[in-house]
């Protein structure tokens, strides 16, 4: 492979995004833009109850509601299946309970919003009339709301089958934890809750399924954001040839997460078109997102570090309890997720981190944008800060003694990844990133301003986090580039866009070796058509794996483009370069259309093939298997009103480091919107459930999404370490934002806080519980 | 979230409504004002009128104007209406201050005061001002037509004096001297959600005492409610933050939250004291310390 483009053609420069304009005209097509003749709507019959058992149902009425096509259960579904469980989980030696969902419920329901039923009928309305008409005889069960109270002995169990709540336990570590704390010179203890609420995309989950008996195959437009495994599960769900099966991705209105995962409501969709031999479309609403769609919650840690006289860290040790939902829908990701990344920024001589996972009746959670990360990362600054405090330091100044130095990269720290492979820090500086943000920020003059608001009645505070965050999860995202027989040049891939402009960033890769005209690249994604293999979009993937996939792609169909051309120009291929539509001899006027040597390329009969290979199309899985390490830190700055326990948060600064950049304005979004999405787990976004498991947030008047008016100016400052595990040096940035911004916004608001003595042990704040811990303080 | 079935009725005049209220009344008919409270209630299937009477293209319902010494505002004049002083006097800027804390701007331009005042939410920053202000309410049925205080109409929490076959046709809010002060202030988690807690006070200020002092509180308790010991602990006093903070004291001390939740009560009581002192800080144009945070809202 030849050497990354630098600040080329189309690489690294803020080209217009080539999905505004269809956006922004209102010819954008999402999953409930799609209608066709003979179309069928679904309503699910969910689950009232958070734990009980089934003892039966009763369609009958429903079934005779006018207009209504069916109306189906497992028992109904069971004979066209394979099976009435989706096993979607990863794979982990740590689980101690097989908890795979049922396609739909039946002996027994395990969270409120569990699909139990499903009504096909002509629309929407008449499908919802008829399932309120569908009789569930439930007999209510004992239900586990509190993960930790879950794991005591005695506790009811989630799932009558199970004997205990323990869904998966395993520790994360290395070095001689024992040895760190017993040689420390100081010891730090903390106590932490975290909760994150749900993804909460602005559209809701949904699909459309269609079987067309003429060439048999079954389509599925889906809002996911893995069209390749949902049609893997589909196909070995319905005993259906993959190649039967198409699953397209229509414009995505956000994912964050939980699109990533494969719902029952797919597998009965698509059975129920095969079944009924008509269309059918589910579109999810905002009440079926909170109790249906997958979620972060709860974590409980209590975490130690162990530092030297002069605070360098010896160790990191302590538990961490994860609330895992009544099903295993991911796997144990979100935990490891959180453990993983706890000590990265930092050199962490011995830590051991053990973790319970523990199954509650509540809905089933899997990774939200950051994916356990902002949790590690938070437990991990909450000491420091503790430490810093103690010890009479700054906080920068603690974290600058501990900061993995620049000198040090690549650093091969003792951890492992999910998958088995070490953890190896790739590149970046993590302390210059640091100082620089606090630069920008203006740390150094803050306590001035502090002095002056506080004299003025006015409590405002700056707190710092340091994140490092693995991106581009491997192993490879399939890509396809020809040119085509008009010029054109298409690209084609599983990667599976929600909204960050992925057409555009793999345009941009592509058209900088064939000719730089991005209206001359189109791109199809998140289409199994589109290529044989592929994953989809999650953890900071795509840049990085089909990213790289275009770039290997694209320089093989330019070699092709360049070998036929020269046949064709009699030149050599040293003399010509693809520009715009053409292949030109440099230096003078002889040209040839794109679409001209893709003619020639595909070949005549009976005639050599110029180039010597036939058609400018290849198609590249770059294998990734390490993953490339992206840094930052972010200052905030907050303001807290003192009598009414409110907090605003004023600026935040925002240094990072996701290598060579891409797409200047992209990364900018990615960023925005993840602190955005941090804003919100810092203040706002808590599902909350009363003691029974009924949940008590289920509209977005009680749940509270981050609005706009919460935004604060927010700076950013890149940095750009180019990572040498692929030949763009790109690593991730979907996530960035996030993970860093509850720690920073605690450690502000403690400093607003100082002289109370006020300290932050969970997120997300809540202005009654901040309120009561400064009447705590300030009454004697 | 698609609404049970019901039967759309459009009335051209305020009589055609209430007849078609009085057919429809027992077969849990309701009217249609902004739609902002029953459709999404609806949506959720928590309500399922069976007739929804929909006066929106009612033409004397947008009437407004001030008529006898009081404002007179039909029952659909939208909450936008008063995003400029509906009148040069101090209540159109009470109005046009308070309004701004009502929901988003959408919703603004679609709910109405009236609809408002009879959906009787206790956060309602319009029942608030009803309350605090002495509104008159006039209520048409083919019955005829009765006109009650904003006090006796507010039952508390989603109740009010309203019959089934009745609807709120005009509210009276009576105008305010001129030399009359006011302050508003509202706590709430995010622009535009609904209080937590709020208080607006009004009064005028004469040889450097307060005259004429009314004190609401909203948001806290099952309805608004004037604080009239905090009231007459002010009346005839000089405006000083040493008072204010004792009248936030007062507040405090009777408010009582109807939460369940004990951690919430104690904060919602707590607020109280703060919204009223800052309420009274604001009418007696005090600074307020600093930290309270007027959100201005995007309002054209
Ligand atoms: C996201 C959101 C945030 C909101 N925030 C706030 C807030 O901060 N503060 C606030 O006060 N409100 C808030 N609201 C509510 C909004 O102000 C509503 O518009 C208002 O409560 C009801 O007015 P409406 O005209 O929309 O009434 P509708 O929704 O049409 O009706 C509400 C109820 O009142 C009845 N009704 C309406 N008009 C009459 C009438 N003239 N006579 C008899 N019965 C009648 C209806 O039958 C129905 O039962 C919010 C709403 C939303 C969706």
């Amino acid at each position: 492979m030849t050497a990354a483009p630098d600040g080329g053609k189309t690489f690294g420069r803020d080209v217009p995004r080539m999905e505004d304009r269809p956006l922004v005209t209102g010819r954008g097509r999402f999953v409930d833009d799609i209608r066709m003749p003979d179309l069928l709507h679904a309503a699910f019959v969910r689950s009232a109850h958070a734990h009980a058992r089934i003892l039966g149902i009763d369609a009958e009425a429903a079934r005779r509601v006018p207009g209504v096509a069916a109306v189906l259960t497992m028992d109904d579904l069971r004979p066209h299946l394979s099976g009435d469980r989706l096993v979607t989980a990863l794979p982990s030696p740590s689980f101690r309970l097989d908890l795979h969902r049922p396609v739909l419920a039946f002996e027994e329901t395990a969270h409120v919003g569990e699909p139990i039923a499903v009504v096909i009928a002509l629309s929407r309305y008449v499908a919802e009339d008829a399932a309120d008409l569908v009789e569930v005889s439930c007999e209510a069960l004992p239900a586990v709301e509190d993960c930790r109270a879950a794991l005591a002995p005695g506790s009811p169990v989630a799932h009558s089958s199970a004997a205990h709540n323990l869904v998966a336990e395993f520790h994360l570590g290395y070095g001689d934890v024992e040895a760190a704390f017993a040689g420390a010179a100081h010891v730090f203890r903390e106590k932490l809750w975290q909760h994150r609420g749900g993804g909460h995309s602005i559209e809701c989950r949904g699909l459309v399924a269609r079987h067309d008996p003429v060439d048999d195959l079954l389509t599925v437009w889906s809002s996911t954001q893995t069209p390749h495994p949902a049609r893997q599960i589909l196909s070995d769900l319905l005993r259906r040839d993959p190649d039967r099966i198409r699953v397209v991705v229509p414009d995505v209105g956000g994912g964050f997460g939980p699109k990533l995962v494969f719902y029952p409501e797919e597998a009965v969709v698509a059975a129920a078109a095969l079944l009924l031999g008509r269309p059918v479309k589910w579109i999810e609403d905002r009440r079926e997102h909170f109790v249906a769609t997958t979620q972060e919650r709860d974590q409980y840690w209590d975490v130690e570090l162990a530092v030297d006289a002069d605070a360098r860290i010896l160790g990191v040790r302590g538990s961490m309890i994860h609330d895992h939902g009544a099903y295993s829908a991911r796997g144990t990701n979100v935990p490891y997720g959180a453990a993983a990344a706890m000590p990265l920024p930092y050199m962490v001589p011995a830590y051991r981190l053990d973790v319970r996972c523990a199954a509650t009746n509540k809905v089933p959670v899997t990774p939200v944008r950051g994916a356990g990360q902002p949790q590690g990362v938070f437990a991990m600054e909450r000491l420091l800060d503790r430490a810093a405090q103690a010890l009479g330091l700054d906080r920068d100044e603690i974290r600058r003694r501990n900061l993995v130095p620049a000198e040090r990269m690549p650093y091969a720290t003792p951890l492992k990844t999910r998958g088995g492979m070490q953890v190896v820090l790739d590149s970046g500086d993590y302390p210059g990133c640091q100082a620089l943000a606090l630069l920008r920020a203006g740390w150094e003059g803050f306590a001035a301003r502090k002095a002056t608001a506080r004299a003025a009645g006015r409590r405002i505070g700056i707190g710092l986090a340091n994140s490092v965050e693995g991106t581009g999860r491997g192993p490879y995202e399939q890509v396809r580039v020809r040119v085509a027989a008009d010029g054109r040049v298409r690209v084609a891939t599983g990667a599976a866009p929600m909204g960050q402009g992925t057409r555009t960033m793999l345009a941009q890769i592509v058209a900088e070796q064939l000719g730089g005209d991005m209206a001359n690249v189109d791109v199809v994604a998140g289409d199994t058509a589109a290529v044989a293999l592929g994953f989809g979009g999650f953890n900071s993937r795509q840049a990085v794996v089909a990213g790289s996939a275009a770039h290997a792609a694209a320089i093989a169909v330019r070699t092709r483009v360049l070998a036929a051309a020269a046949s064709l120009l009699e030149a050599s291929e040293a003399d010509l370069d693809v520009e715009g539509r053409t292949v030109k001899v440099k230096g003078s006027d002889v040209t040839i259309d794109l679409g001209a040597v893709a003619r020639a390329a595909a070949g005549l009969p009976g005639f050599a093939v110029p180039g010597g290979q036939p058609g400018l199309d290849v198609t590249e899985s770059v294998v990734i298997d390490e993953m490339a390490y992206a840094n930052a830190s972010a200052v905030a700055e907050v303001e807290v009103d003192a009598g009414t326990g409110t907090v605003t948060i004023t600026k935040i600064t925002f240094a990072h480091d996701c290598g060579r950049v891409i797409h200047p304005g992209l990364v900018d979004g990615q960023v925005i919107g993840g602190i955005a999405h941090g804003i919100g787990n810092a203040l706002f976004e808590r599902m909350g459930y009363d003691a029974d498991a009924q949940p008590v947030t289920t509209t977005l008047g009680d749940y509270l999404l981050v609005t706009a008016e919460a935004i604060p100016a927010i700076d950013l400052v890149h940095m750009s370490s180019p990572t040498a595990l692929n030949a763009l040096g790109v690593k991730g940035v979907g996530e960035a934002g996030v993970i860093p911004i509850t720690a920073a916004v605690a450690s502000a608001v403690e400093d607003a806080l100082d002289d109370l003595g006020v300290t932050i042990t969970g997120m997300p704040l809540s202005p009654a519980g901040l309120l009561a811990r400064i009447r705590q303080a300030t009454t004697p | 979230m698609k609404p049970a079935p019901f039967v759309h009725h459009v009335p051209r005049s305020l009589d055609e409504a209430v007849e078609m209220l009085a057919r429809v009344a027992e077969d849990d008919g309701r009217i249609l004002a902004g739609g902002q409270t029953l459709v999404p209630t609806m949506a959720l299937r928590l309500a399922r009128p069976s007739h929804l009477v929909d006066i929106n293209t009612i033409p004397e319902l947008t009437r407004i104007e001030v008529a006898d010494g009081a404002l007179v505002v039909g029952a659909c004049v939208r909450h936008a209406a008063f995003h400029r002083p509906v009148e040069p006097g101090p209540l159109g800027a009470l109005l046009a201050t308070v309004v701004r804390h009502i929901a988003h701007l959408p919703i603004r331009t679609r709910g109405t005061m009236c609809g408002s005042l009879a959906n009787a939410d206790p956060a309602s920053e319009w029942c608030l001002v009803a309350e605090t202000l002495g509104a008159m309410l006039e209520l048409r049925s083919v019955r005829g037509t009765r006109t009650i205080a904003a006090d006796a109409f507010n039952l508390g929490y989603l109740e009010t004096a309203l019959a089934p076959d009745e609807m709120l046709a005009f509210v009276r809010l009576p105008l305010l001297p001129a030399t009359t002060r006011f302050g508003f202030e509202e706590v709430s988690r995010r622009a535009g959600d609904y209080a937590q807690a709020m208080a607006l006070a009004v009064c005028e200020i004469e040889g450097g005492v307060m005259r004429a002092v009314r004190l609401g509180l909203g948001a806290v308790e099952g309805k608004p409610r004037r604080l009239a010991e905090a009231e007459a602990l002010l009346e005839g006093a000089r405006p000083e933050p040493d008072l204010f903070r004792r009248a936030g004291a007062v507040a405090s001390g009777l408010a009582e939250p109807v939460e369940a939740d004990e951690e919430v009560a104690v904060y919602k009581r707590h607020l109280a004291g703060v919204v009223v002192e800052r309420a009274l800080l604001r009418a007696a144009s005090i600074a307020t310390d600093g930290s309270s945070h007027e959100i201005i809202r995007g309002v054209p």
